[in-house]
């Protein structure tokens, strides 16, 4: 199995995903197989950072003490071009549709993607 | 065939000082005394989850406080779907012969056993540890992020989703049992506290204590009999980031299969029973199962469609939104409110037909779905 590709979610200022060898299926949640297909070792690849907002939501009222204190953050599903789609962070003021580029930034003790409007 | 032979429900709200099997013990008691069967009569018991005492044996913890050996017994764990997955299961239980009459039951002192924050914090646990949860996420949210979705394709307004929450507050008003009984107002909807926007806080449903249980049977024991004339489930994702089209999701597919199993088409109905955790899953099921056109449910809450005199009464103890959520039992009252009114019990809340009544279940993020027509018959 080929090393993995750190990303966001290792604390790495990247977002990945993989695409399977066999089938071309293409997946954000990191797996040691194929959802699609079963194939062993879909291969990892560094996402652009860009892409189109799906979904927001304006979370005002949140459940730790941490993530108290950062309210209002604005929480999105974002359709990237690779053919995935993740959850993330973006500017308040963010419509479904708007074109989006990825920075990150840390939110509670971890580093999350973070998206702003393209200009 | 399969018989729902009794049901029993506790208020929903405060239950100072009750733990989850107190709860669970009181709502299984009514459903026997309702059913008119002894503990040794139950042959098999299926229960829900408690967030507040987690136990990985919880059906056996309860069948021995409550008294019970059952040949067959195990808890079930599909979130607000649950209620009635089990209610699935034992239907499939009695008619295979396995069991002759199933216990269901579920009950969580969700409001004074714990912090809203910790249940809160639990609750958004059902998102992705790794790509989710690090966000920050809660419940709300996830829906938050369906609704403004759900809203941009379909042209639904945040007034619109109000409406739901103030039919359901106008049930619960007819509900001794209700954790909610003061009116309210589309305007009051939209002037509550934001939660995960576009949902506000009278777009929740509420955290309660409570229980609900009911028997499945083999065969009948009382003179009314509601059977169950078909059931399926679908479950197409966990994670709302991994979830399909909005086209595309698990009611369409669950509504599909049970209407095949039962032989019944969405004109047969009299009652519906849908789940409501926020007023978008209302909308969105009651779309998704056909009650509505697309982006029309609203239009029909104002027409008065789903009113207690209306074409197609909805919720009638008042939903998540209003009878309250104490979990697993909290989706387990839309059933015994389907129960009464199918068997002429509802007192001041009677409607006039229930004769067919179809019940829908949702867990997780519209993740896992339960489809459900109940018929009466003489």
């Amino acid at each position: 199995m080929s090393e993995r590709l750190a990303d966001w979610t290792k604390g790495e200022q990247a977002i990945t995903f993989q695409t399977c060898g066999a089938c071309g299926h293409v997946q954000y949640f990191h797996r040691a197989f194929c959802a699609a297909c079963g194939a062993a070792d879909p291969r990892a690849r560094r996402a652009s950072g860009r892409g189109r907002v799906y979904a927001t939501s304006l979370v005002c009222r949140a459940a730790t003490p941490e993530t108290r204190a950062l309210v209002p953050y604005n929480i999105l599903l974002v359709d990237c071009p690779e053919g995935f789609r993740m959850m993330a962070h973006g500017e308040n003021g963010l419509a479904i549709g708007d074109t989006v580029t990825a920075s990150f930034k840390p939110f509670a003790g971890k580093l999350v993607p973070f998206f702003t409007k393209e200009a | 065939m399969s018989f729902i032979t009794g049901v029993g429900l506790t208020p929903f709200g405060k239950h100072e000082g009750s733990s989850s099997l107190d709860l669970m013990s009181k709502a299984a008691q009514s459903a026997l005394d309702d059913a008119g069967l002894k503990r040794a009569e139950i042959d098999g018991i299926l229960c829900g989850y408690s967030t507040v005492s987690p136990h990985i044996m919880l059906a056996t913890v309860f069948a021995e406080h409550f008294g019970i050996r059952p040949s067959y017994a195990h808890a079930v764990q599909v979130g607000g779907a649950t209620g009635l997955a089990m209610t699935m299961l034992a239907h499939h239980l009695v008619t295979s012969g396995v069991c002759r009459n199933v216990l269901v039951v579920a009950g969580e002192n969700r409001l004074t056993g714990q912090s809203r924050d910790a249940l809160i914090q639990a609750l958004a646990q059902v998102g992705h540890p790794d790509y989710e949860v690090p966000l920050g996420p809660t419940i709300p949210a996830y829906y938050g992020l369906v609704a403004t979705r759900y809203m941009h394709e379909y042209g639904v307004t945040e007034q619109d989703l109000a409406e739901f929450a103030v039919l359901m507050r106008a049930h619960a008003c007819a509900h001794p049992g209700a954790q909610f009984h003061d009116p309210i107002t589309v305007a009051d909807v939209m002037a509550s506290k934001p939660v995960a926007l576009p949902l506000k806080l009278l777009d929740c449903c509420p955290v309660s204590d409570g229980g609900a249980a009911f028997v499945i049977s083999r065969e009948r024991t009382g003179e009314a009999g509601v059977h169950i004339r078909g059931c399926a489930q679908a479950h197409t994702h966990q994670h709302v980031t991994a979830a399909p089209a909005l086209s595309a999701l698990g009611a369409e597919i669950s509504i599909a299969r049970a209407k095949e199993a039962a032989g019944l088409t969405i004109s047969d109905v009299r009652y519906a029973a849908i789940y409501d955790s926020f007023t978008i899953t209302l909308a969105m099921l009651l779309e998704d199962l056909g009650l509505a056109g697309r982006g029309e449910a609203a239009a029909r809450v104002r027409s008065g469609h789903f009113g207690r005199e209306g074409a197609m009464p909805l919720n009638t103890h008042g939903g998540l939104l209003s009878y309250g959520h104490c979990g697993v039992g909290g989706a387990m009252a839309h059933l015994v409110e389907a129960h009464l009114q199918m068997t002429g019990r509802a007192a001041g809340r009677q409607v006039r037909d229930a004769s067919i009544a179809l019940l829908h279940g949702d867990g997780g993020v519209l993740s896992s779905h339960v489809s459900m027509f109940l018929e009466r018959v003489r």
